[in-house]
């Protein structure tokens, strides 16, 4: 059979099965925007819960954000990095590669860490959202590094889910990250870094 | 492998049962997976004071884009063909078989990397590939403990929960050198050194391969987008790394508007590993970032389901394996008794829609049940499966399976401890019983009295009241 067949057989498949069904209404009587005493304390919920996932946080001021990212990147020993375009030149010190032209798959591979900002990030769910916007690159930067450090702004941060999906635009390709990519494949036992990062450290400029 | 057709011929659910429950290991790691996942389940709902609102938005969302499919597939398809993507239909698993394997062979290669994917499980996707002589990679971490141990998937969320770790360093040592980078020398069984092994096998698989495939928790009609979540990174892999991506996707995955998503992205992880928010989820729409992008739309038996009105409520399911982890005859019987891609309660309304009932496996599924209900309590999208349950038996009229059935999981009705369920389920189907169970389910209630079943259980009420005090 064609495929051309095959889609006008499946819709009218669906059209005799559901005929005389009625409608169904959507209610949403469900939570849409936070209780004003949790949108006060954003910043604190938000590195509570993204600690939660084993990630490493830091709360800082505008001021201390470029010295408190040097130190991380210091303790690691990290010292090739990739910094996206559109990134604050203070938060990559150094002389960071950048992805002009592309870096391949294993160039990326080879470098210590990356640095990036985000999007959106979710209090409540300790979410960071990236939609390769400035300062954030094309979906495999933050991917095959080992080492993903993540910088937050406070006016950034949304209480829930229901709030950073109303601000993301669905045409630019997300990645949402809730901590340093895990299994619990073996035995249900916790391991980091199976493909992804096996550290993410996220600095919440307050 | 992996594959709906290996499944083919396997004897009915009541005799894999019996079998299982002999294997202690088995039943001691299901026990512990099943368990261990239901706590932390419990936790990850209790924090969210408006489950009971997602739940019933979630299920109406379901509903109603079940009930306008045909409108909201034809907006996918011109949403994904706007943004520089290309769909395809497939009615049944010969073709979508078809389908991804003209495409792989239009790109000249012979290898692709797979993201976890039920739908590609359920239509033999792997096996149909082979015969064509391309090789599938399965590089979720579970995946391919399943695929190098030539193994069956045991459940839905964990598939290799069947293997604890020394049987994986085996078959790590044993296997990996031929399908690739072999394991380490001195590999030992913690899960760690485990993991790291598969991180080496796969990131070369990774870095290597053109073409992947890969399935999808959502798909959004409004903007064309899919949505896949997940926890390795291996999906981030399959999803980014390769220059064409090929995803095979049910029809009925289907959600209306983006904002629906936010009622989802908060139900399923919760649900499914007890995590406020699984590690990561990708979204993409069209041809992302000059990748080339096929969708692949499954029909396969869906729209049989979807004719039944009171079995069509399945298609809700977002495979959450939250009703597995709640069921006391899965916990005994393990998934590979129910000889499909789709274990547990699900599975067994499901697979025998999807298939049909001809086989003895499949008529013996409606069966593998004690209709005690705790799968409808932890359903996130409130699917009634005792309901379709019970619907189905009357369909396959076989009170034999049913007897053995559940001799073999270990259950044995006439204890006080299974009243109170009991009780429960006759609460639930108290419109369609008088006082005796009709069909197939009149042998069991011959022998026992339900002369007044009470709108609510007594366990019902104490849930709902604490016992009274509210
Ligand atoms: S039937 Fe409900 S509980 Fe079971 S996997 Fe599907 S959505 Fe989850």
């Amino acid at each position: 059979m064609n495929a051309a067949g095959s889609r006008e057989r499946i819709l009218s498949r669906i059209r005799s099965a559901v005929a005389g069904a009625g409608e169904v209404e959507i209610t949403r009587a469900y939570r849409t925007s936070p209780d004003p005493a949790a949108a006060a304390g954003l910043v604190g919920l938000l590195a509570e819960r993204v600690a939660d996932y084993r990630a490493v946080v830091h709360v800082v001021d505008e001021g201390e954000a470029a010295a408190t990212i040097a130190a991380a990147l210091a303790r690691r020993g990290a010292t090739r990095l990739v910094a996206p375009d559109g990134l604050p030149p203070e938060w990559a010190p150094g002389e960071p590669v950048t992805d002009d032209p592309p870096l391949s798959a294993a160039e990326l591979d080879r470098v210590d860490g990356v640095v990036t900002g985000c999007a959106v990030a979710i209090a409540e769910t300790g979410t960071i959202v990236l939609d390769t916007g400035p300062g954030q690159g094309r979906r495999a930067l933050t991917l095959l590094p080992d080492y993903h450090l993540c910088v937050v702004r406070a006016e950034q941060i949304v209480a829930g889910v229901p709030e950073a999906v109303g601000r993301l635009d669905p045409s630019r390709p997300l990645t949402w990250i809730s901590g340093p990519s895990a299994t619990s494949d073996i035995e249900l036992n916790r391991v980091e870094g199976v493909h992804g990062p096996r550290t993410l450290e996220v600095v919440v400029i307050r | 492998m992996s594959g709906g057709a290996t499944f083919l011929g396997m004897p009915a659910f009541p005799v894999n049962a019996a079998a299982a429950v002999q294997d202690s290991q088995l039943r001691y790691n299901l026990r512990k997976a099943t368990h261990t996942i239901r706590g932390k389940r419990a936790l990850a709902v209790g924090e969210l004071p408006d489950w009971t609102e997602l739940r019933r938005a979630a299920k109406e969302i379901k509903d109603h884009t079940l009930r306008n499919l045909e409108r909201y597939l034809v907006r996918m398809e011109e949403a994904v063909t706007a943004a520089g993507g290309h769909v395809h239909w497939a009615a049944d698993a010969e073709e979508a078989n078809r389908i991804v394997a003209d495409l792989v062979k239009a790109t000249g290669e012979t290898s692709v990397v797979k993201v976890k994917s039920m739908a590609t499980q359920e239509i033999g996707l792997n096996e149909a590939l082979e015969l064509e002589g391309i090789t599938a990679y399965e590089t979720d971490l579970a995946e391919l403990i399943v695929q190098l141990g030539d193994d069956w998937p045991s459940h839905i969320l964990v598939p290799a929960i069947h293997r604890n770790r020394s049987e994986i360093r085996e078959i790590f040592r044993e296997k990996m050198a031929d399908w690739g980078r072999a394991a380490p020398e001195d590999l030992t069984d913690e899960p760690r050194a485990l993991a790291e092994a598969a991180r080496l096998h796969l990131r070369e698989r990774f870095l290597s391969t053109r073409v992947a495939i890969s399935g999808a928790n959502f798909m959004i009609a409004e903007t064309g987008t899919l949505v896949v979540l997940e926890s390795e990174g291996n999906g981030r892999m399959c999803l980014t790394l390769p220059e064409t991506l090929i995803s095979v996707v049910g029809i009925e995955k289907l959600l209306p508007s983006w904002q629906d998503l936010e009622v989802f992205l908060q139900l399923l992880p919760r649900s499914s590993t007890g995590e406020r928010m699984n590690p990561y989820t990708s979204t993409w729409t069209g041809a992302a970032e000059g990748q080339e992008f096929h969708l692949v739309l499954l029909d396969n038996g869906r729209t049989d389901v979807l004719a039944d009105e009171i079995g069509r409520q399945a298609l809700r399911c977002i495979r959450c394996s939250a009703c597995l982890n709640v069921c006391p005859v899965y916990e005994r019987a393990g998934g590979h008794a129910y000889g499909s891609v789709y274990p547990g309660p699900i599975g067994a309304i499901l697979t025998p829609q999807l298939r049909g009932t001809a086989s003895e496996l499949d008529a013996s599924l409606p069966y593998a049940s004690t209709l005690c209900g705790a799968c409808f309590d932890a359903c996130p999208v409130a699917i009634d499966i005792p309901e379709v349950l019970v619907h189905l038996r009357g369909r396959v009229r076989h009170p034999r399976v049913e007897r053995l059935g559940m001799r073999a999981a270990g259950w044995v009705f006439n204890r006080p401890a299974r009243l109170a369920r009991t009780q429960r389920l006759g609460g639930r189907l108290r419109r369609f019983v008088p006082g005796r169970l009709p069909g197939p389910l009149s042998a069991w209630t011959d022998t026992r009295d339900i002369p007044d079943i009470p709108s609510e259980s007594f366990r019902d009420w104490w849930d709902r009241t604490d016992g009274g005090v509210k």
